[in-house]
């Protein structure tokens, strides 16, 4: 089995491994097989597409996990320029958990908040599997501050399976820092975007995602749980996972008929991952129109539209 | 069943049973704390606080209400919101028949119930969770009958006072219920900036996102003594970190030493000195 597809992108797998065994035998023998290899292409494209036009939320929260798709420090690098990261709360640690930074985009200056995860076992440890603790969100907290004093866009990027729930966060107030986040994102006068680039775990997602617009890579998912989380309540067992994640309505997709969500960005086929380069500037062009549309409120229009946007959310009688 | 019951004739059985339900049910009430059986006419009269072990145990959101304001000049707010289950949620059950079943169970339409009324004479708006209506949770109901009730205290230039009792969000109805985390905290931040006072009153237990939203965001944050107030519960955690929590782990006690609550507070003495605080944070005369 290749660990880098998931489950239910095995039969892709396998046909890989067969065009590249073809690829070596070609190599061996002078008879042209490169037909062969091009009719093999052509249904593994075919496979892949029908893979993933019918997928469920189970597997696109598989997707949202991939061990391999680009993180914030990723897209950092592939769509912003000149980035200065900036470290630490200024009461108690860094947590590395979450970046953040000043940056570029197409010249202009933005700051850049998001969580990060860790790519090697080492550094997994090291960002705590993208959990901050308080310290992340009240550095978070003091960078968009800064921010909105020297007038620049807030962007985030989350993707975090939740808030780290640790004896040592709690004492520190995790709580406090989440909530206190909350309401004063509510109120910065600058624009703030915010963009699932992967898991939005509840609290731990909207502390840093309190916005004038949510974007939402197609295979990230947004919820106030996880589908493991609610199923080992609500069916007192985690294999309910995927009938959770149905229930829940967690994917971009099922977010945006919904309402949550203005942008949907559209990934590569196969997901982020098989092509972060060009995930990279469909995000960057998602980005540059939706700060385009922001443009041309003024501060105090801004706040109140984000605080109208804020009272719409609720699944009541219209 | 003992073996003298199976000997017995059924006929005598059977009136057992009759005089047994003849007793009006749930006369008493043993506490769990000290574990002491009490009357429960008494325990109510002490407003279900044990009078042997001062344990304060849980209270509805009608009668909590009921203590804290003044008999007069009540008036409730959004009693009308109602849930709408818009995501067609189904787990083992579904959410309608779950809300259905809570409704019966509390008279209540959801977990909130917020009204305007008066301590001693000083106007406010106060609200209350009403944990036994599916555990407190709040879904997009709690969440727009507080910012009404929050947007009221706003208009009127009076206190808000919030009694908590939640095991966080109410996942069925998924991220509505997540951003009502957003809604609350955002309307709070008005109330901050138009020197309006919140004062925020923990009562056992509150977790999740009501913990990391409005429980947290008071000017002056309160709890009865050793309710249980965290983000996440203490299983998760324990789960986590794989080893034993503290004794008295994310109790009101915990909490004031760790610095994130102002003070504990009997039952029994909530109203007179929030009254009080409340007076002097708007320049009222003493009552």
């Amino acid at each position: 089995m290749n660990l880098n597809y998931l489950d239910f992108e095995q039969p892709i797998a396998e046909l890989e491994a067969k065009i590249e065994e073809l690829r070596l035998v070609g190599n061996d023998n002078d008879i042209n097989i490169n037909e062969e290899i091009q009719r093999l292409q052509e249904k593994n494209l075919k496979l892949t597409e029908q893979i993933f036009t019918n997928l469920s939320a189970w597997q696109v929260s598989q997707i949202s996990r991939h061990p391999q798709r680009p993180y914030t420090l990723d897209y950092i690098k592939l769509a912003f320029d000149d980035f200065d990261e900036l470290h630490g709360d200024r009461h108690f640690a860094d947590d590395a958990a979450i970046v953040g930074g000043i940056a570029r985009l197409d010249g202009q200056s933005v700051m850049i908040i998001g969580h990060q995860k860790g790519r090697e076992v080492k550094e997994k440890v090291r960002r705590n599997f993208g959990m901050p603790r308080p310290e992340g969100y009240r550095k978070a907290l003091r960078l968009m501050q800064m921010a909105e004093r020297f007038k620049m866009p807030i962007l985030t990027f989350i993707d975090t399976p939740g808030a780290y729930p640790g004896i040592d966060a709690e004492e520190r107030g995790q709580s406090e820092a989440i909530a206190f986040n909350l309401a004063q994102m509510s109120q910065f006068k600058t624009p703030i975007i915010a963009t699932v680039i992967g898991e939005g775990g509840s609290g731990g997602a909207l502390a840093i995602g309190v916005c004038d617009e949510l974007m939402m890579l197609q295979y990230s998912t947004y919820s106030v749980i996880s589908p493991e989380g609610c199923a080992s309540i609500l069916w007192k067992s985690a294999d309910r996972a995927s009938d959770a994640a149905d229930a829940m309505g967690l994917t971009a997709e099922r977010l945006q008929e919904l309402g949550f969500v203005d942008t949907l960005v559209p990934e590569p086929m196969g997901g982020a991952h098989r092509n972060p380069e060009s995930m990279a500037e469909s995000l960057k062009a998602a980005l540059k129109n939706a700060l385009a549309r922001l443009d041309d409120l003024d501060s105090d229009a801004l706040v109140d539209r984000r605080y109208e946007r804020l009272m719409k959310y609720s699944s009541l009688e219209s | 069943m003992s073996w003298l019951n199976k000997i017995v004739p059924s006929i005598i059985r059977s009136e057992q049973k009759d005089r047994k339900s003849s007793v009006p049910e749930g006369l008493w009430k043993k506490c769990p704390k000290c574990e002491s059986v009490l009357y429960r006419p008494e325990l109510d009269r002490n407003h279900s606080v044990c009078p042997k072990c001062e344990h304060h145990m849980r209270i509805s959101a009608r009668k909590r209400l009921g203590i804290f304001l003044d008999e007069d000049h009540r008036e409730e707010i959004a009693a009308d919101l109602e849930p709408v289950d818009k995501l067609k949620f189904r787990d083992s059950k579904k959410y309608r028949d779950r809300l259905a079943s809570a409704q019966k169970l509390t008279g209540e339409k959801d977990a909130l119930v917020a009204m305007k009324g008066q301590v001693d004479g000083l106007s406010l708006v106060a609200c209350a969770f009403e944990f036994n209506f599916m555990g407190g949770s709040m879904g997009s109901v709690v969440g727009e009958k507080f910012v009404q009730a929050a947007e009221l205290a706003l208009r009127d230039r009076v206190p808000f006072i919030c009694f908590s009792a939640s095991g966080g969000a109410r996942m069925q109805e998924a991220l509505f219920s997540l951003m009502q985390m957003a809604k609350t905290s955002a309307a709070l931040e008005r109330l901050k900036r138009a020197g309006v006072p919140f004062v925020s009153v923990i009562t056992d237990p509150v977790y999740g996102g009501v913990s990391a939203s409005l429980a947290m965001l008071g000017d002056i944050n309160v709890s009865e003594p050793s309710a249980r107030c965290g983000f996440a519960g203490p299983l998760v955690i324990e789960q986590t970190v794989r080893e034993k929590l503290p004794e008295g782990f994310q109790r009101a006690e915990f909490l004031l030493e760790h610095g994130a609550i102002d003070m504990i507070i009997h039952r029994h003495e909530l109203r007179e000195r929030l009254g009080s605080i409340l007076r002097k944070m708007t320049h009222q005369p003493a009552a």
